[in-house]
């Protein structure tokens, strides 16, 4: 028996291990599948890591070496090359690596850091030939920067989330001409300093309401056609454009991957594909905590690693036997909000709500509602999908509610 | 000096040379792309047909009928997934009925066994989520599923392990008849055989008029498909097809062994035998129409799409004959192409016997192969046997499919070797899965490149100029 076994290795997991070790629980392991701990961030070679965690600016693998210093400091077990096969109801853990086989950990709790992974060029239904030199902008950036190849010389970007933003400085720095980066949506869906940093500091033009519709080329991509697409998001048939490039990468969207914990049988949502949690990241499963990229794809890792602290010490607690679960209160959203995280609280204790918008606004009120009732209101000026949103909860909102809401309020 | 060349290497040129290498033969398969399955054998509707569509009386209907029932046990010998799940044509009206009748008898004189067809009611007991608008479904219990490149790597690798040669980027320019043999010449080589197959797909029209027969064309039929995830593997069990028109048997709606659902094909004769590209307005299509044979198909949950090229004949019927000594067409293999492959491979070798092709038995040829699913499918204690003897298998490379490294190796390692992305994919399944090789494909690279000796960025998704990597990072000049 392990008393917490954490799935992944990256920022969230940990942690979220770091957490939980500073709330009392030392027999902890973490799986990790990559041969080192830090997830992600290894290839995330770029600056513009911990400002607000640690108020300085360092690259992925910086950020990432901090917490592996650390675990390693606290003599935290860590199994490298292991992959996670089954997690069970009942909490084993059914792994695989080349020293101890296919192997089963019976843990007392166990924190879910899987991440997540991009949407695949087949889930976007382009038309046209299937050549190689269609990538994901993630797959693009362990090829440049930790195989050390270019995937090709040039470039367009589909998609202007984050990672695609960075590829398109990434390739440019390295010699690629990069032509032009497609935005289904009327706005992008990476930061507004990436759009700065990574396309207008380069002249690079960002294509709003434009989409690929064809890929050419039998053997190698030759180019694409990229359309304006009208407010249904359907291409328009005058607009067409055929750019002449080696290499698309795709950058439209992450999804946290959730197969284990479908396997579980814990409950997901169908807006953020990733756990149902209460404030202290606990799924339907008790004693199974979320955190991190699985959980709802965060757009900084100082987000990821505070709500793993969140969860490693909910899994503390759990395995210490602290149970302060007296009320059970869901949160809904009024689709302008489209969701929430945590989605249900069961403590009566102040909660950071984090929450997204399917759209981009201006001058606007958040209002929470308990039972009804007005309970809080903030103004924002601007929000945008691709910035993460938060706003504290007093514990006192809680008293005797049965539920709550956030509703966003467009102001004239 | 080889005894028989077989020209393309598909599930057609593969069956073939697996049923001849039981034999004391010099066999050598030629094929001009990197890999073997790259043709209509890649790209199908992987269904092994009962037999009732055929005409009575044709090739099709003789070989379908009769390889269909030699498939179970063929696919079992090279460890290829097979699974029995039977199929259902289903109708809206009365008229789609009476078609369906009509099916029944064509199948009952094909000899087609258990056919029966079926009111809603019925259906609903076995496929509760048929189309809201199915009337009745003509229902054939024989029907199957079956992976076709997996067939045709596995048929290829037991011919080589019987000693077949294979060679890849071998496209044939020249064939000339000498004395006794013929001589087949690529840009860079050439091969003499004293016989000759033409299993070339797509393009044994232009083979057959290399060796002096203008007798028939071959044209491609597109057929685009959409692939489903796993997810959705369960919504039905039977294939369900729809009453079939002039251009095919319309777009079926199946399960596939490995658990996904697949959907399509569309049916458009084309003239380029290149052009494999989907179409936008296939997809906008696509959902609305197999919503009417099957209810409640997830629009979200596509893994990827493509189009496949049938090889229609100008003959109507498959198009195998000896129009010259020693030289044997098997042309025109459309569908139930698939489905009487292991019966056109026996065909063809009769033919072969009677042109004076001595046949004498191998003693020493295998007629099995080790699945490529060995490991896959082994019980916990058995995986665990293999990974102390190879701990190569006890890493994962591709999370989504859970292949792991020692798979991928026995790829690159047996027979037929896989030497690009798409051989290691369509032999381990790496790379099929949601994320679509997102994640393991950098790791795949690199283990070809090691296992190959080539240089990383010589890898190639496909062999020709399809590299996946341009160069080194740093190289670029202006």
């Amino acid at each position: 028996m392990t008393e917490l076994v954490i799935i992944g290795g990256g920022p969230a997991g940990m942690s979220a291990a770091i957490s939980a070790y500073e709330n009392g629980i030392t027999d902890i392991l973490i799986l990790e599948r990559d041969d080192s701990l830090g997830g992600i961030l290894r290839q995330c070679i770029h600056n513009g890591f911990g400002l607000h965690k640690f108020k300085e600016e360092l690259t992925g693998p910086e950020y990432a070496y901090r917490y592996e210093k650390k675990v390693k400091e606290l003599g935290i077990s860590v199994k490298l090359n292991t992959m996670v096969l089954e997690i069970t109801k009942d909490k084993r853990v059914i792994a695989t690596n080349s020293d101890d086989g296919i192997f089963e950990i019976e843990a007392k709790s166990i924190i879910l850091a899987m991440g997540c992974r991009e949407r695949a060029k087949g889930a976007l239904n382009i038309a046209g030939t299937r050549p190689a030199g269609v990538y994901s902008a993630g797959t693009a950036q362990k090829l440049v920067n930790v195989k050390g190849y270019m995937p090709g010389k040039e470039i367009v970007i589909l998609g202007s989330g984050d990672i695609g933003l960075i590829m398109a400085r990434r390739m440019t720095l390295e010699g690629a001409k990069v032509k032009a980066v497609c935005e289904l949506m009327p706005y992008s869906s990476g930061l507004a300093r990436n759009i700065e940093q990574c396309l207008n500091d380069f002249n690079i033009p960002l294509r709003l309401s434009h989409t690929v519709v064809e890929l050419h080329g039998k053997e190698r991509l030759t180019g694409v056609t990229i359309a304006r697409v009208d407010e249904k998001r359907q291409p328009i048939k005058e607009t067409y454009e055929f750019i002449p490039c080696d290499t698309l990468l795709l950058s439209c969207g992450l999804i946290p991957e959730n197969e284990l914990t479908k396997g579980i049988g814990a409950e997901i949502s169908q807006i953020t594909n990733g756990s149902v949690v209460d404030q202290n990241r606990e799924t339907d499963i008790e004693g199974v905590f979320s955190c991190g990229n699985v959980l709802h794809v965060h757009d900084l890792v100082d987000y990821v690693s505070e709500e793993a602290e969140i969860a490693g010490k909910g899994a503390a607690d759990y395995i210490k036997g602290i149970d302060k679960k007296t009320v059970r209160i869901p949160i809904s959203t009024d689709g302008k909000i489209r969701y929430t995280v945590p989605q249900i609280i069961t403590e009566q204790k102040d909660v950071t709500l984090y929450f997204r918008t399917s759209g981009l606004y201006r001058n606007v009120k958040i209002n929470v509602y308990a039972d009804g009732k007005l309970a809080l209101s903030k103004k924002k000026q601007r929000i945008a999908p691709s910035e993460m949103e938060s706003l504290k909860l007093n514990k006192n909102i809680f008293e005797g509610v049965s539920e709550l809401r956030l509703e966003l309020e467009e102001l004239q | 000096m080889y005894d028989v060349a077989i020209i393309g290497a598909g599930v057609i040129g593969g069956m073939i040379a697996r049923e001849l290498s039981f034999y004391n033969l010099k066999i050598c398969i030629l094929e001009k792309e990197n890999d073997v399955a790259m043709g209509a054998t890649k790209a199908n509707s992987a269904i092994v047909h009962a037999g009732f569509d055929a005409k009575e009386g044709t090739l099709k209907a003789r070989l379908n009928v009769k390889g269909s029932k030699m498939m179970p046990e063929i696919a079992k010998a090279l460890g290829v997934k097979y699974i029995n799940n039977g199929s259902l044509v289903v109708g809206f009206n009365e008229e789609d009925e009476k078609t369906l009748q009509g099916l029944l008898e064509r199948g009952n004189s094909n000899g087609v066994e258990g056919l029966k067809v079926l009111k809603r009611e019925e259906i609903l007991e076995i496929e509760p989520n048929i189309g809201k608008n199915v009337t009745c479904a003509l229902f054939a219990p024989t029907g199957a599923i079956i992976c076709p490149y997996d067939l045709a790597v596995s048929a290829i690798g037991n011919a080589m392990d019987n000693g077949t040669e294979l060679k890849c980027n071998f496209g044939v320019e020249s064939i000339e008849r000498k004395n006794e043999y013929y001589v087949i010449k690529s840009e860079k080589e050439e091969i003499c055989a004293r016989y000759v197959v033409n299993a070339a797909g797509l393009y044994s029209d232009g083979i057959a008029k290399l060796a002096g027969d203008d007798s028939f064309n071959v044209h491609p039929r597109r057929g685009e498909y959409v692939l489903l995830d796993k997810e959705c593997g369960d919504i039905i069990s039977h294939t369900i097809f729809v009453t079939p028109s002039k251009m095919g048997k319309g777009i079926l709606v199946s399960p596939t062994v490995d658990g996904n659902l697949l959907l399509g094909p569309t049916a458009v004769d084309g003239e380029d035998k290149s052009d494999k590209s989907t179409t936008s307005e296939f997809f906008a299509s696509i959902f609305g129409i197999a919503e009417r044979s099957v209810f409640g198909i997830p629009k979200n949950k596509t893994i990827t799409s493509f189009c496949g090229l049938r090889s229609v004949g100008s003959t109507g019927d498959f198009i195998i004959n000896t129009p010259k000594e020693g030289f044997v067409n098997v042309a025109g293999i459309e569908s139930p192409g698939l489905s009487a492959s292991p019966a056109i491979a026996e065909y063809v070798r009769d033919i072969l016997k009677e042109s004076g092709l001595r046949l004498e038995k191998n003693e020493n040829a295998v007629m099995t192969r080790k699945s490529m699913h060995v490991f896959r499918e082994a019980s916990v204690e058995e995986k665990n046997r293999m990974i102390k003897e190879s701990p190569s298998y006890g890493r994962i490379v591709c999370r989504c499919e859970g292949v792991t490294e020692g798979e991928i190796l026995d790829a690159i390692r047996r027979n037929p070797k896989a030497t690009d992305l798409d051989g290691v994919k369509r032999r381990t399944r790496s790379q099929m899965g949601r994320c679509q090789g997102g994640f393991c494909s950098p790791y795949i690279i690199e283990l070809l490149s090691r296992e190959l000796n080539l240089p990383y960025e010589q890898i190639t998704k496909f062999g020709g100029e399809s590299y996946v990597a341009t160069g080194k990072t740093k190289e670029i000049k202006k």
